[in-house]
């Protein structure tokens, strides 16, 4: 990528450049609140706005910035942003705030956020900082969106709080599995997340420090 | 007495800011290579966490909460409630925070600043010391609880975050599928830890 263009901005974190999968940002958020789809959809939604609109703001004014202190200067923008979301979520959406509890404010310190101030919008315009927080997010979003899908189909038998599969205790056939409405589960299953995108772009592979040999037949004792 | 070491036992294990929070992952995967260097980490950690836990508490207690302003005397101080400034207020005394004590080591430790020195100002953005004071704030802690729950907190990080480079320097010797190296299998093995770890959440003091 020489030019950014507005839409290389937007789509290339979706998959190629995924925040979660590849650069391991913004992971701390992604696996606490995706135990149910509904909480998984707003959590996306804030993140997303924030990082659009922090990434602009910082961008108008990245030419007035003094280096040393921009980060503190970047800081200070981020937690405005993600007090307006809070305050937002507890006017409207008093219940959802509650379940998201210390995560919306921990949105400051979501890695994505940072990251593409001081990575992208320090160097670009407004317009374009602006679509490539958008693409963060959704980039951001699609991991938490497709892990909570999981959790919440196979853990709870639904999907945004309406039943799909019938549970057992419903009457219904489908025995859920526990596993997945516990934390442990996030884990795994952004784990093979990161195997599938990497088995789809295999030049994102890690290289291994210590290759492996291959087995040598064995000889059989004489 | 009791009341402390129960709370402390309990933010170690059974809420391991990171495993059972994943609070402090970006760094939880990323500097967790070598053991050298995760325990470095881990102390950072503790050290912050148990400053800045209290001193946030403070700073809520008598500036932030509704009428906390009453001590200055101003009339009608007992009215105002500034809470919303509080995320605003925390990150800043973590930041500053941060920076004084990288100062303050510089100064009078230059070896553990030494062995240190990367990993502080990453320190600002790890997501577990903000917890760590988020959870303050939402648990209502007082100062004596806020100080041991900073302490635990900041411990049962800097554990994880070393057992995890354990197993991962054992573990780059083995044959993983290719797309799976690194951050993949990192992944499952942090899932295991964490399932591991759920098995303390019966404990009660």
């Amino acid at each position: 990528m020489a030019e950014p263009t507005p839409k290389g901005v937007l789509l290339t974190p979706l998959f190629r450049n995924n925040p979660i999968a590849l650069q391991i940002l913004g992971i701390c958020s992604a696996l606490a609140v995706t135990s149910s789809l509904s909480v998984s959809l707003v959590m996306t939604l804030a993140v997303m706005s924030v990082t659009a609109f922090s990434s602009m703001f910082v961008s108008l004014i990245r030419n007035h910035i003094p280096s040393s202190i921009r980060i503190i200067v970047q800081m200070t923008i981020i937690a405005s942003l993600v007090i307006v979301v809070d305050q937002v979520l507890k006017a409207y959406a008093y219940d959802m705030s509650k379940q998201l509890s210390v995560f919306v404010g921990l949105i400051i310190t979501n890695c994505i956020v940072m990251g593409r101030a001081e990575g992208f919008a320090m160097t670009n315009t407004p317009g374009l900082s602006f679509l490539d927080g958008i693409g963060n997010g959704l980039g951001y979003g699609f991991i938490l969106m497709t892990v909570g899908f999981i959790r919440e189909l196979f853990g709870s038998g639904s999907l945004f709080g309406v039943t799909i599969l019938e549970t057992v205790q419903n009457g219904g056939w489908y025995v859920p599995n526990g596993l997945l409405l516990l934390p442990p589960s996030a884990f795994f299953i952004i784990g093979l997340i990161i195997w599938v995108l990497r088995s789809i772009h295999p030049d994102q592979v890690e290289s291994n420090e210590f290759v492996m040999k291959h087995n040598t037949e064995p000889k059989e004792a004489v | 007495m009791e009341h402390y070491l129960s709370l402390f036992v309990a933010s170690v294990f059974v809420e391991n800011m990171a495993l059972a929070f994943f609070l402090g992952m970006c760094t939880f995967m990323a500097v967790s290579k070598k053991v050298s260097s995760a325990i470095g980490l881990g102390i950072a950690v503790v050290v912050v966490l148990t400053v800045t836990v209290p001193v946030n508490n403070l700073i809520l207690k008598y500036l932030l909460a509704e009428g906390a302003l009453s001590w200055t005397g101003i009339p009608g101080a007992e009215n105002i409630d500034l809470t919303f400034l509080g995320l605003l207020s925390y990150i800043g005394v973590i930041a500053a925070l941060v920076q004084i004590l990288e100062m303050f080591l510089d100064k009078f430790v230059p070896s553990l600043y030494n062995a240190l020195g990367v990993f502080l100002p990453l320190i600002t953005v790890n997501c577990a010391i903000l917890g760590g004071t988020l959870f303050m704030v939402e648990r209502d802690y007082n100062f004596g609880e806020s100080v041991v729950y900073g302490f635990g907190a900041g411990f049962g990080w800097a554990l994880a975050i070393t057992a995890l480079a354990g197993i991962r320097e054992k573990l780059k010797y083995s044959d993983v599928p290719a797309s799976l190296q690194g951050l993949g299998i990192t992944f499952i093995t942090v899932g295991l830890m964490s399932l591991g770890f759920m098995s303390f959440s019966g404990i009660q003091l």
